[in-house]
Protein backbone atom coordinates (compact mmCIF):
# COMPACT_ATOMS: atom_id res chain seq x y z
CA UNK A 1 0.00 0.00 0.00
CA UNK A 2 2.95 2.37 1.04
CA UNK A 3 4.38 2.01 -2.47
CA UNK A 4 1.19 3.11 -4.40
CA UNK A 5 1.42 6.63 -2.41
CA UNK A 6 5.02 7.53 -3.32
CA UNK A 7 4.84 9.22 -6.78
CA UNK A 8 8.70 7.56 -7.32
CA UNK A 9 7.30 4.33 -6.28
CA UNK A 10 8.79 1.28 -8.35
CA UNK A 11 7.07 -0.92 -10.00
CA UNK A 12 5.93 -4.59 -8.60
CA UNK A 13 8.42 -6.42 -10.34
CA UNK A 14 11.35 -8.41 -10.49
CA UNK A 15 14.26 -7.25 -12.50
CA UNK A 16 13.63 -10.33 -15.33
CA UNK A 17 10.42 -9.95 -15.08
CA UNK A 18 10.37 -5.88 -16.22
CA UNK A 19 13.64 -7.22 -18.50
CA UNK A 20 11.10 -9.95 -20.13
CA UNK A 21 8.39 -7.81 -20.32
CA UNK A 22 10.49 -5.05 -22.14
CA UNK A 23 12.08 -7.03 -24.72
CA UNK A 24 8.85 -8.95 -25.44
CA UNK A 25 7.28 -5.20 -25.70
CA UNK A 26 10.37 -3.99 -28.15
CA UNK A 27 9.91 -7.24 -30.43
CA UNK A 28 6.85 -6.88 -31.19
CA UNK A 29 6.50 -3.43 -31.73
CA UNK A 30 9.48 -3.17 -33.81
CA UNK A 31 7.96 -6.23 -35.62
CA UNK A 32 4.43 -4.57 -35.86
CA UNK A 33 6.54 -0.95 -37.14
CA UNK A 34 8.85 -3.03 -39.70
CA UNK A 35 5.70 -4.54 -41.51
CA UNK A 36 3.99 -1.14 -41.65
CA UNK A 37 6.72 1.19 -42.21
CA UNK A 38 9.49 -0.31 -44.33
CA UNK A 39 9.02 -3.69 -45.63
CA UNK A 40 9.51 -4.16 -49.01
CA UNK A 41 6.30 -6.30 -50.44
CA UNK A 42 3.88 -4.51 -53.01
CA UNK A 43 1.08 -6.12 -51.39
CA UNK A 44 1.62 -4.19 -47.60
CA UNK A 45 3.90 -1.05 -49.80
CA UNK A 46 0.25 -0.52 -51.42
CA UNK A 47 -2.04 -1.57 -48.49
CA UNK A 48 -0.20 0.94 -46.07
CA UNK A 49 0.98 3.29 -48.68
CA UNK A 50 -0.70 6.24 -47.54
CA UNK A 51 0.05 5.94 -44.03
CA UNK A 52 3.19 5.40 -44.76
CA UNK A 53 3.93 9.13 -46.87
CA UNK A 54 1.71 10.46 -44.01
CA UNK A 55 4.30 9.53 -40.99
CA UNK A 56 7.45 10.16 -43.55
CA UNK A 57 8.54 6.82 -43.77
CA UNK A 58 11.35 6.41 -46.96
CA UNK A 59 8.87 5.25 -49.42
CA UNK A 60 8.70 4.31 -53.40
CA UNK B 1 2.41 -8.65 -16.78
CA UNK B 2 2.70 -8.73 -20.25
CA UNK B 3 -0.63 -9.10 -21.23
CA UNK B 4 -1.44 -5.98 -19.36
CA UNK B 5 1.20 -3.92 -21.68
CA UNK B 6 -0.09 -5.50 -24.79
CA UNK B 7 -3.44 -4.39 -24.21
CA UNK B 8 -2.64 -0.87 -23.19
CA UNK B 9 -0.58 -0.60 -26.14
CA UNK B 10 -3.25 -2.00 -28.60
CA UNK B 11 -5.71 -0.02 -26.91
CA UNK B 12 -3.74 3.31 -27.01
CA UNK B 13 -2.95 2.37 -30.97
CA UNK B 14 -6.72 2.11 -31.80
CA UNK B 15 -7.49 5.91 -29.83
CA UNK B 16 -4.43 7.64 -31.48
CA UNK B 17 -4.29 5.52 -34.23
CA UNK B 18 -8.52 6.45 -34.97
CA UNK B 19 -7.78 10.28 -34.15
CA UNK B 20 -5.11 10.40 -36.49
CA UNK B 21 -6.72 8.87 -39.56
CA UNK B 22 -9.73 11.45 -39.16
CA UNK B 23 -6.93 14.00 -39.26
CA UNK B 24 -4.84 12.87 -42.10
CA UNK B 25 -8.27 12.67 -44.00
CA UNK B 26 -8.97 16.48 -43.58
CA UNK B 27 -5.30 17.37 -44.49
CA UNK B 28 -2.98 15.20 -45.06
CA UNK B 29 -4.47 12.52 -47.70
CA UNK B 30 -5.94 15.50 -49.93
CA UNK B 31 -2.21 16.42 -50.95
CA UNK B 32 -1.34 12.84 -51.24
CA UNK B 33 -4.09 12.17 -53.75
CA UNK B 34 -3.42 15.62 -55.68
CA UNK B 35 0.51 14.71 -55.57
CA UNK B 36 -0.60 11.42 -57.44
CA UNK B 37 -1.91 13.20 -60.21
CA UNK B 38 1.56 14.60 -61.27
CA UNK B 39 3.02 11.13 -60.51
CA UNK B 40 1.81 8.62 -62.88
CA UNK B 41 -1.12 9.87 -65.37
CA UNK B 42 -1.17 7.02 -67.45
CA UNK B 43 -1.68 4.58 -64.29
CA UNK B 44 -4.40 6.67 -62.92
CA UNK B 45 -6.34 6.37 -65.84
CA UNK B 46 -7.32 2.85 -66.28
CA UNK B 47 -5.83 0.22 -63.38
CA UNK B 48 -6.57 -2.62 -65.38
CA UNK B 49 -5.05 -1.93 -68.53
CA UNK B 50 -1.17 -1.66 -67.12
CA UNK B 51 1.78 -1.02 -69.38
CA UNK B 52 5.28 -0.20 -67.87
CA UNK B 53 5.92 2.75 -69.21
CA UNK B 54 5.55 5.54 -66.09
CA UNK B 55 8.21 3.61 -64.12
CA UNK B 56 11.14 4.70 -65.19
CA UNK B 57 10.75 8.65 -65.71
CA UNK B 58 9.58 8.96 -62.33
CA UNK B 59 11.66 6.51 -60.08
CA UNK B 60 8.43 5.15 -58.96
CA UNK B 61 9.09 1.19 -60.02
CA UNK B 62 6.29 -0.73 -58.58
CA UNK B 63 4.33 -3.56 -60.17
CA UNK B 64 1.63 -2.37 -61.29
CA UNK B 65 -0.18 -5.46 -61.53
CA UNK B 66 0.23 -5.59 -57.97
CA UNK B 67 -2.83 -5.56 -55.72
CA UNK B 68 -3.60 -2.35 -54.05
CA UNK B 69 -6.85 -1.12 -52.65
CA UNK B 70 -9.87 0.84 -54.49
CA UNK B 71 -9.90 4.37 -54.05
CA UNK B 72 -12.48 5.47 -51.91
CA UNK B 73 -13.95 3.74 -48.83
CA UNK B 74 -11.06 0.87 -48.96
CA UNK B 75 -7.80 2.59 -49.46
CA UNK B 76 -9.39 4.77 -46.53
CA UNK B 77 -9.53 1.35 -44.30
CA UNK B 78 -6.37 0.34 -44.90
CA UNK B 79 -5.20 3.88 -44.99
CA UNK B 80 -6.80 3.39 -41.04
CA UNK B 81 -5.94 0.05 -40.27
CA UNK B 82 -2.31 1.47 -41.15
CA UNK B 83 -2.18 3.78 -38.54
CA UNK B 84 -3.64 1.92 -36.05
CA UNK B 85 -1.49 -1.06 -36.39
CA UNK B 86 1.11 1.88 -36.45
CA UNK B 87 0.05 3.18 -33.29
CA UNK B 88 0.27 -0.10 -31.22
CA UNK B 89 3.24 -1.05 -32.44
CA UNK B 90 4.98 2.88 -31.64
CA UNK B 91 2.62 2.24 -27.83
CA UNK B 92 4.71 -1.13 -27.30
CA UNK B 93 7.98 0.43 -28.41
CA UNK B 94 6.63 3.19 -25.57
CA UNK B 95 6.06 0.57 -23.13
CA UNK B 96 9.18 -1.30 -23.72
CA UNK B 97 10.93 2.26 -22.37
CA UNK B 98 8.52 2.59 -19.84
CA UNK B 99 8.52 -0.99 -18.25
CA UNK B 100 12.62 -0.73 -18.62
CA UNK B 101 12.54 2.31 -16.68
CA UNK B 102 10.31 0.69 -14.19
CA UNK B 103 8.72 3.63 -12.70
CA UNK B 104 4.99 4.67 -12.20
CA UNK B 105 3.53 6.34 -15.16
CA UNK B 106 0.66 8.50 -15.53
CA UNK B 107 -0.30 10.61 -18.50
CA UNK B 108 1.89 13.51 -17.94
CA UNK B 109 4.78 10.99 -18.24
CA UNK B 110 3.56 9.84 -21.45
CA UNK B 111 3.73 12.99 -22.77
CA UNK B 112 7.18 13.48 -22.60
CA UNK B 113 7.55 9.45 -23.90
CA UNK B 114 5.16 10.83 -26.81
CA UNK B 115 7.31 13.71 -27.92
CA UNK B 116 10.57 11.73 -27.20
CA UNK B 117 9.18 9.49 -29.62
CA UNK B 118 8.18 12.21 -32.32
CA UNK B 119 11.38 13.40 -31.88
CA UNK B 120 13.38 10.25 -32.55
CA UNK B 121 10.75 8.37 -35.51
CA UNK B 122 9.49 11.68 -36.86
CA UNK B 123 11.12 15.28 -36.40
CA UNK B 124 15.03 14.10 -36.69
CA UNK B 125 15.19 11.77 -39.48
CA UNK B 126 13.03 14.37 -40.99
CA UNK B 127 15.93 16.61 -41.04
CA UNK B 128 18.19 14.83 -43.19
CA UNK B 129 14.91 13.00 -45.03
CA UNK B 130 11.73 15.37 -45.30
CA UNK B 131 8.21 13.86 -45.67
CA UNK B 132 7.56 12.74 -49.06
CA UNK B 133 5.11 13.17 -51.57
CA UNK B 134 4.61 10.43 -53.91
CA UNK B 135 6.32 11.47 -56.89
CA UNK B 136 9.24 13.36 -55.69
CA UNK B 137 12.52 12.52 -57.06
CA UNK B 138 14.67 10.54 -54.10
CA UNK B 139 17.55 8.13 -53.81
CA UNK B 140 17.57 4.70 -53.57
CA UNK B 141 15.05 3.63 -51.28
CA UNK B 142 17.05 0.42 -49.03
CA UNK B 143 19.68 3.05 -49.06
CA UNK B 144 16.85 5.57 -47.35
CA UNK B 145 15.18 2.87 -45.11
CA UNK B 146 18.69 1.84 -43.99
CA UNK B 147 19.17 5.71 -42.60
CA UNK B 148 16.20 6.13 -41.39
CA UNK B 149 16.21 2.98 -39.22
CA UNK B 150 19.84 3.97 -37.80
CA UNK B 151 18.95 7.91 -37.44
CA UNK B 152 15.72 6.41 -35.25
CA UNK B 153 18.20 3.51 -33.16
CA UNK B 154 20.98 6.81 -32.54
CA UNK B 155 18.21 9.05 -31.86
CA UNK B 156 16.05 7.23 -29.59
CA UNK B 157 19.29 6.30 -28.24
CA UNK B 158 20.61 9.39 -27.66
CA UNK B 159 17.80 10.79 -26.10
CA UNK B 160 17.72 8.21 -23.32
CA UNK B 161 21.39 9.29 -22.33
CA UNK B 162 20.62 12.38 -22.08
CA UNK B 163 17.27 11.47 -19.61
CA UNK B 164 18.37 8.57 -18.53
CA UNK B 165 21.79 8.83 -17.84
CA UNK B 166 24.64 9.08 -14.54
CA UNK B 167 26.72 11.42 -15.67
CA UNK B 168 27.73 14.55 -18.15
CA UNK B 169 30.01 11.99 -20.30
CA UNK B 170 26.71 9.92 -21.40
CA UNK B 171 24.70 13.01 -21.81
CA UNK B 172 27.15 14.36 -24.01
CA UNK B 173 27.53 10.85 -25.28
CA UNK B 174 23.29 10.77 -25.99
CA UNK B 175 24.11 14.47 -27.36
CA UNK B 176 26.97 13.03 -30.69
CA UNK B 177 24.16 10.33 -31.47
CA UNK B 178 21.85 13.07 -32.16
CA UNK B 179 23.92 14.89 -34.14
CA UNK B 180 26.36 11.92 -35.46
CA UNK B 181 23.62 11.00 -38.38
CA UNK B 182 23.57 14.42 -39.40
CA UNK B 183 27.04 14.35 -40.00
CA UNK B 184 26.99 11.40 -42.23
CA UNK B 185 24.46 12.84 -44.27
CA UNK B 186 20.89 11.01 -45.30
CA UNK B 187 21.03 9.65 -49.14
CA UNK B 188 19.81 11.80 -51.30
CA UNK B 189 19.18 12.33 -55.64
CA UNK B 190 21.74 13.90 -57.45
CA UNK B 191 19.61 15.62 -59.89
CA UNK B 192 16.20 16.88 -59.58
CA UNK B 193 13.30 15.84 -62.39
CA UNK B 194 11.56 18.90 -63.49
CA UNK B 195 7.71 18.83 -63.81
CA UNK B 196 7.30 16.43 -60.49
CA UNK B 197 5.10 18.07 -57.86
CA UNK B 198 4.83 21.62 -57.73
CA UNK B 199 7.18 23.00 -54.32
CA UNK B 200 3.76 24.76 -52.57
CA UNK B 201 2.32 21.09 -52.30
CA UNK B 202 5.23 19.36 -51.01
CA UNK B 203 5.69 22.08 -48.70
CA UNK B 204 2.32 21.91 -47.56
CA UNK B 205 3.05 18.34 -47.19
CA UNK B 206 6.35 18.34 -44.84
CA UNK B 207 4.25 20.65 -42.71
CA UNK B 208 1.11 18.83 -42.39
CA UNK B 209 2.79 15.83 -42.20
CA UNK B 210 4.71 16.58 -39.39
CA UNK B 211 1.85 18.49 -37.02
CA UNK B 212 -0.11 15.67 -37.76
CA UNK B 213 2.38 12.92 -36.77
CA UNK B 214 3.34 15.24 -33.68
CA UNK B 215 -0.17 15.40 -32.29
CA UNK B 216 -0.42 12.01 -32.60
CA UNK B 217 2.80 11.15 -31.00
CA UNK B 218 1.34 13.18 -27.90
CA UNK B 219 -2.01 11.60 -27.90
CA UNK B 220 -0.08 7.88 -28.17
CA UNK B 221 2.03 8.64 -25.47
CA UNK B 222 -0.28 10.37 -22.74
CA UNK B 223 -2.67 7.42 -23.57
CA UNK B 224 -0.16 4.97 -23.60
CA UNK B 225 1.45 6.12 -20.38
CA UNK B 226 -2.10 6.43 -18.25
CA UNK B 227 -3.58 2.52 -19.56
CA UNK B 228 0.67 1.44 -17.98
CA UNK B 229 0.09 3.47 -15.19
CA UNK B 230 -3.31 2.17 -14.18
CA UNK B 231 -3.01 -1.15 -14.89
CA UNK B 232 0.30 -1.86 -13.29
CA UNK B 233 -0.42 0.09 -9.92
CA UNK B 234 -4.04 -2.29 -9.38
CA UNK B 235 -1.83 -5.43 -9.34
Amino acid sequence: MEQTKNTQATLPLTFQQRIAATLAAALLGTFLVYGVGLANSDTMHNAAHDGRHAFAFPCH
Amino acid sequence: MIGRILLAAVAAGLIAGAFVSGAQMLKVVPLIYAAEAYEAPAATETQSHSHDAAPAETGHNHDAAAWAPEDGVERITYTTLTNIVLGAGFALLIAAGMTLRGRATDWRQGLIWGASGFLAFSLLPALGLPPELPGMAAADLTGRQVWWAMTVAASAGGLALIAFGSNWALRFLGAALLIIPHIVGAPHPNEFSAGGVPAELAAQFVATSLVTAGVFWLLLGALTGHFIGRGLQSE
